[in-house]
């Protein structure tokens, strides 16, 4: 069966129709919805893509997340459906307190644009179901903010839970413990600074971030068989 | 009652300030080398209506709590200024 996935567009976001492509070349259906409207529109999955939403203004993902858009996205989440977060989505998400933590500036205090090498250390997620403890994805980065930071309580309740879904191999940004991404304690909230849509075809330099994209269409897929 | 209200976002301590430190690393080099511990923080002013400055400020709180700081990085402190018409 085709799923859909709801992509989230907020003012300034900019990798919408990036994220809707992967997911059409991997064979999902997406489709774009507008922060002003309180519905996920009955998709299977949802990504919040990154970009510069409200323009950052106050703080990153300060204002999106009281879109009203992100009730529904809340309640979606909380009802077991795939929420992930890219970038400046997982900041929104973060925001929102859907994931403990916040992303802080890099630690060099610059913007960095690479390609970054992702270890994935849990498979119980929405973006990592299809994907092997141990795998080294070759996924770009693109932030000034991705340097994440918790208490240390919090810390410990996502090393313990085995919340931290993928680690920097090489960490180019002083994020918290090298975590590029964490999921919340069901696993179906997922928020990472890197770019799995823009690793989607070898065309991109590398295409490891399917593995990742295909996960999130299996966890979609699963939300859409029990709703069914 | 109309209150003016300043509101200070500092960063928690440790938390990276790249404004504060791009400063610092620039007033050596005009010669201010006695110079350390530079931070730039957000200063946000408002005025509110309110029955009471306890009122006030309690909003204040909340308004903080769920839009102004993000507790994990940052710090505020509410102040009250003289209220210009």
């Amino acid at each position: 069966m085709t799923v859909t996935v709801g992509v989230v567009l907020f003012p300034g976001t900019n990798c919408e129709l990036d994220v809707q492509w992967a997911v059409e070349q991997l064979g999902g259906e997406a489709v774009l919805l507008w922060h002003g409207d309180a519905s996920v529109r009955g998709v299977d999955a949802v990504v919040v893509p990154g970009g510069f939403a409200h323009g950052d203004y106050l703080r990153t993902g300060a204002i999106a997340r009281f879109s009203p858009v992100m009730d529904a996205v809340a309640a979606f989440a909380a009802a077991g459906g795939p929420v992930v977060g890219i970038c400046n989505g997982f900041q929104v998400i973060t925001e929102a307190g859907l994931l403990p933590g916040a992303l802080q500036k890099n630690a060099g205090l610059t913007f960095v644009c690479d390609t970054a090498e992702l270890r994935v250390e849990t498979t119980r997620t929405a973006l990592t179901n299809l994907a092997t403890v141990g795998d080294v994805l070759r996924i770009p980065i693109n932030h000034f903010e991705g340097n994440y930071v918790c208490d240390a309580e919090t810390l410990a309740a996502l090393r313990a839970d085995d919340r931290i879904v993928v680690r920097y191999v090489d960490n180019p940004n002083g994020s918290l413990d090298d975590i590029a991404g964490i999921c919340n304690e069901a696993g179906n909230v997922v928020g990472l600074m890197p770019h799995p849509e823009r690793a989607s075809d070898l065309l991109l330099g590398s295409d490891d971030g399917v593995v990742l994209l295909r996960s999130l269409l299996a966890a979609a897929d699963e939300q859409a068989r029990t709703r069914a | 009652m109309r209150f003016a209200i300043r509101i200070d976002v500092t960063h928690v301590p440790g938390v990276l300030d790249p404004q504060g430190a791009t400063v610092e690393r620039a007033l050596p080099a005009l010669g201010y080398t006695n110079v350390g511990a530079v931070s730039i923080a957000k200063t946000i002013r408002l005025q509110l209506d309110a029955d009471s400055e306890a009122a006030a400020l309690a909003q204040v709180d909340e308004m903080c709590h769920k839009l102004l700081a993000n507790p994990v990085i940052e710090r505020y402190t509410v102040s009250f200024e003289e209220l210009v018409a």
